[in-house]
């Protein structure tokens, strides 16, 4: 049995050279200069061009509204999900995921059309109706998943030794329903920090997102900046991952 | 009352996550070039998509061509890959194993555009020409961590008696394998092979910085060219129609399937 443990061998290589090595090719073009040599320029350009700060900001702000408006509509509806006094068929939580199979450059597209069609002007409220279009499900599958497997009795046992309802809630279901909460807002809020072309459908092009910039910068072969600026982003990532508690067992065993 | 305001709510929701989808579905049934315009009832835009008369002319039939073909082999192979993978994770301890699963949960946390970068400065690093063959590879990279984690809690499920007592009785090691091992794991096979293909045909960002320069279109980016040029290519409403409608009756399908199975 223990020479299968060999079996990872090739998935191992397979993950430095197209995991590692590129994650750390964008530290090292974002340290160079069109002639690679070392330099710190990229990183301090990103810092005093108020083009790329503003969008930074707004696209961190995006984010994070999104994220909030997600989990405050996303949580109530896994909440009913996962009730089988509210909600006996699975069918309905398919219905939740079905639309992700759907092009979603394809679906951006007829949001924006939609807004177009009842008059809505293309801009922030537009932009964030669609992301949370988008992102909805994201976040209401791994709360709705947490909720399924909670053990009932917990809620029941409050219940019988005398919580209100809204006390059962506060003290015990949303208290072991943190990890789907965790994983949700990791899942809505990474991928629109980063997003791209999305926010050019849903504004017509009138607030552009970070993850445009860095677009921008590598298809006109600034390649150093680029990288830079993603640099940048994945520096966001990974705070976001560990203050998330990302690793499964530190949400498990955390100080909820 | 509870359970009504409960059910109104998803509804709701359900209605308002579907609306863009009806909206296409309902003008794919008109010949008009822009969205939103109903100039009468017609199935036009259905007939192009099989005689092959798109507006785009072959360009978009290319395009889902090629998103498919890439769909496929990249599933097929991280399936492969993955399966194999997880064998060898499952049997490993320690360090080692808890460094290769951070390693696989890499490219799942990553953001697209991420991925998208990291991957073309590798290729422009090794000098290695971008076109099928370095999407195929940037689609393996991220559907295999996905594949991993579908077959590793069959392996969990799995009595490790079976395959030895397979040994004991005279099965040689790949025997044992392909009629004791695969059996079990096919169900996780099947789900990681799924998830794989579906994150493949949904992705933009990681194809868009890894076809190169030599004119690949899959699907997304095609979309992606066409919007920014103003205006969607009429023929992919009904395409996007009949998409969804195959995916709706496959998922009826296997429900059904498994209603049935649990009855059991």
């Amino acid at each position: 049995m223990s020479k299968r443990s060999n079996w990872a061998i090739p998935y191992l290589i397979f993950l430095v050279l197209f995991v590692v090595l590129p994650l750390v090719l964008i530290v090292v073009y974002a340290l160079q200069d069109g002639n690679g040599n070392f330099t710190l320029s990229n990183v301090t350009r990103f810092f005093t061009d108020s083009d790329a700060l503003s969008t930074f900001a707004v696209s961190v702000e995006v984010a994070i509204e999104n994220t909030l408006i997600c989990l405050l509509l996303g949580y109530p509806a896994a909440y009913i999900l996962a009730d089988k006094n509210l909600n006996k068929s699975a069918v309905t939580v398919i219905l939740f995921i079905l639309p992700m199979w759907i092009n979603a450059l394809m679906r951006t597209l007829a949001t924006a059309e939609l807004f177009n069609v009842f008059g809505f002007t293309l801009g922030k409220g537009t932009l964030l109706f669609g992301m949370v279009y988008d992102y909805l499900p994201f976040m209401i599958y791994p709360i709705y998943n947490v909720l399924l497997k909670m053990d009932k009795s917990y809620a029941e046992a409050a219940s019988d030794l005398g919580a209100t309802p809204v006390q059962v809630f506060g003290k015990v279901t949303l208290p072991l329903s943190m990890p789907g909460i965790f994983s949700g807002i990791l899942m809505v809020f990474m991928p629109t920090v980063s997003t791209f072309a999305i926010s050019e459908f849903l504004t017509n092009n009138k607030i552009k997102l970070f993850g445009t910039i860095i677009q921008e910068n590598i298809n006109s072969s600034m390649w150093n900046y680029g990288a830079a600026l993603s640099l940048i982003m994945l520096v966001i990532i990974g705070l976001t991952t560990i203050l998330l508690g990302g690793d499964e067992r530190e949400v498990e065993g955390g100080t909820i | 009352m509870k359970k009504l305001f409960a059910q109104a709510y998803i509804w709701v929701l359900l209605v308002l996550l579907y609306a863009p989808i009806v909206f296409i579905a309902i003008f794919s049934f008109t010949e008009a070039r822009t969205l939103g315009n109903w100039t009468g009832f017609s199935l036009e835009l259905y007939k192009h998509i099989f005689t092959g008369g798109v507006n785009g002319g072959a360009s978009l039939m290319a395009a889902i061509k090629n998103t498919l073909v890439i769909a496929l082999v990249a599933a097929a192979f991280s399936t492969l890959l993955g399966t194999v993978s997880a064998i060898g994770i499952y049997n490993l301890k320690g360090r080692k194993k808890k460094t290769i699963q951070f390693l696989n949960n890499i490219p799942m946390i990553n953001p697209d555009v991420i991925t998208g970068v990291s991957l073309f400065l590798l290729f422009v690093f090794l000098h290695f020409s971008q076109g099928y063959l370095t999407v195929i590879l940037a689609h393996i990279s991220f559907c295999t961590p996905y594949v991993v984690l579908s077959v590793m809690p069959k392996l969990g499920q799995m009595n490790p008696n079976i395959y030895e007592a397979a040994l004991d009785l005279g099965a040689t090691p790949s025997l044992a394998l392909r009629k004791v091992l695969i059996p079990q794991l096919r169900p996780g096979m099947l789900s990681g092979f799924i998830l794989a293909f579906t994150m493949s045909l949904d992705d933009f960002a990681v194809t868009f910085f890894t076809r190169g320069t030599i004119g690949l279109e899959t699907l997304s980016t095609y979309i992606y060219a066409d919007a920014r040029k103003g205006g969607l290519t009429p023929e992919l409403r009904p395409l996007m129609t009949l998409i969804f409608t195959i995916i709706l009756i496959l998922l009826v399908i296997m429900n059904v399937r498994q209603a049935k199975t649990n009855k059991k």
